[in-house]
């Protein structure tokens, strides 16, 4: 029955965010690749929230857009809604958060895809991937078609070996009616790679003309929109509102009553959940003080009635969640047209992995989003960047790309992943970086489109566009530390109004800007010449003027760990022969085989003496050779 | 090369000299920062194998003489830039210079870190690098035995119980930041600053206690001083109990200090009877004046004798401006030949005393009082104590780190700042235990806060 298909480059296994992402980056590269997915009408497909961004994620997508992703731009076409959030508690903390037109953003990325040179989408499921002296040899589709190649990403999302329950009935199934992926989930275990079961869940989708919305209170967005990707010029403005409303006592009792019901408490479940978002059941058990919970209620698009209910996932029977959705003001005669379901599904242990997203067993195989053990779409959407550039980049042999934990958020949630593992969903947070004064989502350009230039997904036009950007705010800030306002009764009269002391002496412009009470803008009737510049450019300035003593403390920071992380670990070392390490680092280090000294010193587990044991060694082991 | 390091590289005892090395980048120029030549000649400016004479410097302040010897890299034990620093202080002069590269950026060196240094930039065999490494592993043995200990200890639950309030308010912070949409009650300003001052006022405990520590193994350093032949080398001789300093009529008979050891209640004190300070022409005398003076800066105790028989004035008291912060024992000697009114410099003291050679139960009374100054007999051994500079160091960036971040707060600053800043603090703190901060806090997140989609 099986045929041969040609040979690809790539494959890419799912049409989810991670696979949309490692598509575009391995076909842009300029390797024959061929996207399999089982519905085309599920590219890009969003099942749980209706929105991009958020804390931390919105850094992600900047980040993406800034190597050259797609998720930005896409976003920023299909957007509904974008507010800044964090706005106040300063630059390291703003996210951008937009709520999307779900299906319109199916319909540009399945389009985008459709257009693309070098890239093949077709409608099929891998059901098997063949391995030859450690290395991917094929794939076999469900159809019977072999397909030669020398990379596979895995971008299965939660469909592999998906399992959704709804209180008592639960069903082997991927979200959104289709099927999972179950031959693919054995064939990996056939292929030694250890599976772990993991559960996530979403809420119910109503219908909007059953919700009371004057009951709710509204949320608007910004009325001046900064748009994700730093190649959007057009104005962006919001279509729609949001609504906020909250559970009560009696919707706490209804869920209380029925605990007994959900198959997360009756141990159906045997997947772990993610910490970071609890279903309603959980808050309800846990947080058993909070007199009521916050939702949020989000449109799914222009073209439609439903509703999506951020904040109540849930696995409750049906009839259960109807009852408890309809104590909830303004949700009285709430239509259910969706019910809320956990899903378990398999995934690896990230540990597993190379900080290429490559697998350390079997060369050529690659996996990102779910399938690494993160949830949400940007992550997803991060690691499928990664994983298509580093399969495409072997495949040209071109060196890997691997990005360090001071460049960005990206390569902080790689490396977490691939040092620390983890043992529930991985979310993306701004407390997870160390260095978030300089990740900043404001910055994320300067950070990474040289390199998103140097591996070619930026072209040349893009590429000067961003150093000019770059060389006006160099300049603007040079011209700051250069001019002096001298004091006057008319400035130091505003200083004080503004809650800070005035000055005595001529002082710097660049120095003024450091009080926290002043901005670039208060500045500007006492700066004769100033240039006209752009609101992007105003903002670099005044942040990077603004914190400059915290940035520098902060770039110390990223010296001293670049300096372990410029010493490489050769991959074939067995740790266990190296006297000397404590016989709990030989283990981990053996298990996550760092790729530099600076990784090796962030396992759990190793300790500042093995770092020396180690460095001692690499060095002996160069004068052997 | 690696960052500076700098460690005392002789035994740590009193010896004729000690030698401080300091190894790594900006091991000159942090030299040159506390050690000024005497002919102004910069460190800097100095070839490899050079010495100078020069003097060592807090600030204004001298604290000893040393000659400063400059290695260039590669021709050093550790193949970085060195300099060595030999001072002819105690143990105490030693440590205090130690502390003093620190303030100026090096970094406390671990074990055998010289060693390591002086392999890694190849200027060892291999058999000697075996030795090393050798060391190296006995020392993560005992490392490893030690930190298991520390965590068992008084140190560490301490250290532990302010991390966690740490962890508690910047956990809040960053919550507030990562679900910014979520029905969490706001951060109280005035909550968090007296949390952190908490916190930073129960390490600053920790750290005087490392100081009262450092006097209990060591022995207090008590320097008896005043005006010529008002009694210093009596009182000296009294307290030993033997006839130690030569006591004559002739003023100024004491010249240089004169040193002894003596035990109150089981506490240890480090007798020093030093020359009267007076303006004076003999060149000896001068120098015993000048040694008098920089030892009384870095006294823990000093007992001021003054004569009963005349009356002080204002010039006698002048020298104690440099002592601010070190408890003076005024001793009222000779009381047997007359009384004086101290009253107008009543403030000055920590108490005032009458004492004679004629009278020993004067002399026991004077013994109580220096006793009871630090309680050191009442020290408690059990509590949490810092044990060596390391972990002072550690300790005393968290406390910089809580100030910064209490600055911050008042000053209006963004929250994504000071919540960096608390972090930083916390990690300090971990760094004893050898755990990480942002682990911490995201915990503390996921287990106090009600937050998800």
């Amino acid at each position: 029955m099986e045929y041969m298909l040609e040979f690809y480059d790539v494959v890419v296994v799912g049409g989810g965010h991670a696979g949309i992402e490692a598509a575009l980056a391995s076909s842009r590269l300029g390797c024959k690749t061929i996207m399999i997915t089982m519905s085309l009408d599920q590219i890009a497909n969003m099942p749980c929230n209706p929105s991009i961004g958020g804390t931390a994620k919105g850094h992600l997508v900047r980040e993406i857009d800034a190597l050259g992703g797609e998720m930005g731009k896409a976003a920023d076409v299909t957007m509904l809604q974008s507010r800044i959030l964090n706005k106040g508690k300063g630059p390291a903390v703003h996210s951008l958060r937009a709520q999307i037109d779900r299906s319109q953003y199916h319909i540009y990325m399945k389009h985008l895809l459709e257009r693309e040179n070098n890239l093949h989408i077709k409608q099929d499921e891998i059901v098997k991937i063949n391995v030859k002296s450690g290395c991917v040899e094929s794939v076999v589709t469900r159809l019977g078609a072999v397909i030669k190649t020398k990379s596979v990403i895995i971008c299965c999302g939660t469909y592999l070996n998906g399992k959704i329950f709804v209180g008592g009935a639960s069903y082997s199934g991927g979200p959104d009616g289709l099927p999972s992926s179950n031959s693919l989930s054995l064939c990996l275990k056939d292929l030694d790679i250890s599976l772990r079961r993991f559960k996530t869940g979403t809420p119910p989708r109503v219908n909007r003309r059953s919700i009371d919305f004057e009951k709710l209170e509204v949320q608007k967005g910004d009325s001046n929109i900064i748009p994700f990707s730093f190649r959007t010029k057009s104005k962006l403005e919001n279509k729609i509102d949001c609504y906020i409303a909250y559970t009560n006592e009696h919707t706490h009792k209804v869920i209380r009553d029925n605990l007994s019901l959900s198959p997360l408490y009756g141990g159906k479940i045997e997947g772990v959940g993610p910490r970071y978002c609890p279903s309603i059941e959980d808050k309800i058990v846990r947080f058993s003080d909070k007199p009521r919970h916050q939702l949020f209620i989000e449109p799914l698009g222009i073209e439609t009635e439903e509703i999506y209910l951020q904040g109540l996932s849930s696995s409750l029977p049906e009839d259960v969640q109807i009852a408890f959705l309809r104590t909830i003001k303004g949700l009285e005669n709430v239509e259910v047209t969706r019910s809320a379901y956990a899903i378990e599904y398999d995934c690896c242990d990230p540990m597993s992995l190379y900080p290429t997203l490559e697998c350390k067993k079997i060369s050529g195989l690659y996996g990102a989003g779910q399938f690494n053990g993160t949830s949400g779409y940007e992550e997803a959407a991060a690691q499928g960047l990664v994983a298509g550039i580093n399969a495409a980049l072997k495949v040209k042999n071109r060196p890997s790309f691997v990005l360090d934990r001071a460049s960005s958020y990206i390569g902080t949630l790689i490396d977490d992943l691939v040092t620390k593992g983890c043992m529930d969903p991985y979310r993306m947070m701004t407390s997870r970086s160390e260095y978030r004064l300089l990740l900043r989502q404001d910055n994320a350009d300067k950070r990474l489109t040289l390199l998103g230039h140097e591996i070619g997904l930026i072209d040349d036009e893009q590429y000067e566009k961003f150093r000019l950007k770059w060389r006006k705010i160099e300049q603007e800030k040079e011209r700051l530390k250069k001019v002096s306002i001298k004091p006057s009764k008319e400035l130091n009269d505003e200083l004080e109004n503004s809650g800070t002391t005035a000055i005595l002496q001529p002082q710097k412009l660049s120095e003024l800007i450091k009080r926290p009470q002043l901005s670039y803008g208060f500045l500007e009737k006492y700066d004769k010449k100033r240039p006209e510049l752009s609101y992007e450019i105003k903002e670099q300035v005044e942040i990077s003027l603004k914190y400059e003593g915290y940035i520098k403390k902060q770039q110390q920071k990223v010296e001293a760990m670049r300096k372990l992380e410029s010493k490489t670990l050769p991959q074939n070392i067995d740790y266990q022969q190296i006297d000397g390490l404590r016989l709990e680092a030989r283990e981990k280090l053996n298990k996550v085989k760092p790729i530099n000294l600076g990784q090796a010193a962030r396992i759990s587990g190793v300790n500042p003496a093995d770092i020396t044991v180690l460095s001692i060694w690499l060095k002996q082991r160069g004068e052997n050779k | 090369m690696e960052q500076c390091i700098a460690a005392i590289a002789t035994a740590l005892a009193p010896a004729g000299i000690s030698v401080i090395r300091l190894s790594g980048e900006d091991a000159i120029q942090i030299a040159d920062r506390l050690f000024k030549t005497s002919s102004g000649k910069k460190l800097e400016d100095f070839d490899g194998y050079q010495a100078a004479y020069g003097h060592i410097f807090d600030g204004k302040e001298t604290i000893d003489d040393a000659v400063a010897l400059v290695f260039r890299a590669p021709h050093s034990y550790t193949g970085e830039d060195v300099v060595e620093l030999s001072c002819h202080g105690g143990v105490f002069i030693t440590s205090k210079i130690l502390s003093l590269c620190f303030k100026h950026g090096a970094q406390p060196a671990q074990n055998g870190e010289f060693t390591k240094r002086a392999f890694l930039n190849g200027k060892m065999t291999l058999t000697q690098a075996e030795a090393v490494v050798d060391l190296i592993n006995a020392q993560s043995t005992s490392a490893m035995k030690a930190a298991n200990n520390a965590k068992k200890g008084v140190l560490y639950k301490k250290i532990s119980a302010v991390c966690e309030k740490l962890t508690k308010a910047c956990g809040h912070i960053q919550v507030l930041m990562d679900y910014p949409d979520e029905d969490i009650d706001s951060i109280d300003k005035e909550d968090i600053k007296n949390k952190l001052k908490k916190a930073k006022s129960e390490l600053i405990e920790l750290v005087s206690k490392y100081k009262l520590n450092n006097m209990v193994k060591s022995g207090v350093q008590t320097v008896i001083m005043g005006k010529p032949n008002v009694g210093k080398s009596t009182i000296m001789n009294l307290l030993l109990g033997s006839d130690k300093s030569i006591v004559t009529d002739i003023s100024g008979t004491t010249r240089d200090i004169v040193e002894g050891n003596m035990q109150i209640n089981g506490v240890s004190f480090l007798l020093f009877d030093t020359a009267g300070i007076r303006e004076t022409d003999d060149i000896v005398e001068q120098i015993g004046v000048k040694r008098a003076k920089d030892k009384i800066k870095h006294a823990d105790l000093i007992l001021f004798v003054v004569d009963s028989s005349k009356k002080p004035c204002k010039e006698d008291f002048l020298e104690l401006e440099s002592c601010n912060d070190i408890p003076i024992i005024c001793v009222l000697n000779k009381s047997d030949l007359g009384s004086v009114n101290m009253d107008s410099y009543k403030d000055k003291f920590y108490d005032i005393i009458n004492t004679s050679s004629k009278d020993l139960d004067s002399i026991e009374n004077l013994k109580e009082k220096m006793v009871g100054i630090y309680n050191l007999s009442l020290f408690d051994y059990a509590a949490p104590m810092l044990t060596n500079e390391r972990q002072k160091l550690a300790t005393e960036n968290a406390i910089t780190e809580l100030e910064n971040a209490l600055n911050d707060i008042s000053g209006g600053l963004t929250w994504d700042v000071i919540g960096l800043t608390i972090e930083s603090a916390i990690e300090y703190l971990l760094e004893l235990s050898g755990e990480n901060a942002s682990e911490h806090v995201l915990h503390e997140i996921f287990s106090s806060f009600c937050v998800g989609k």
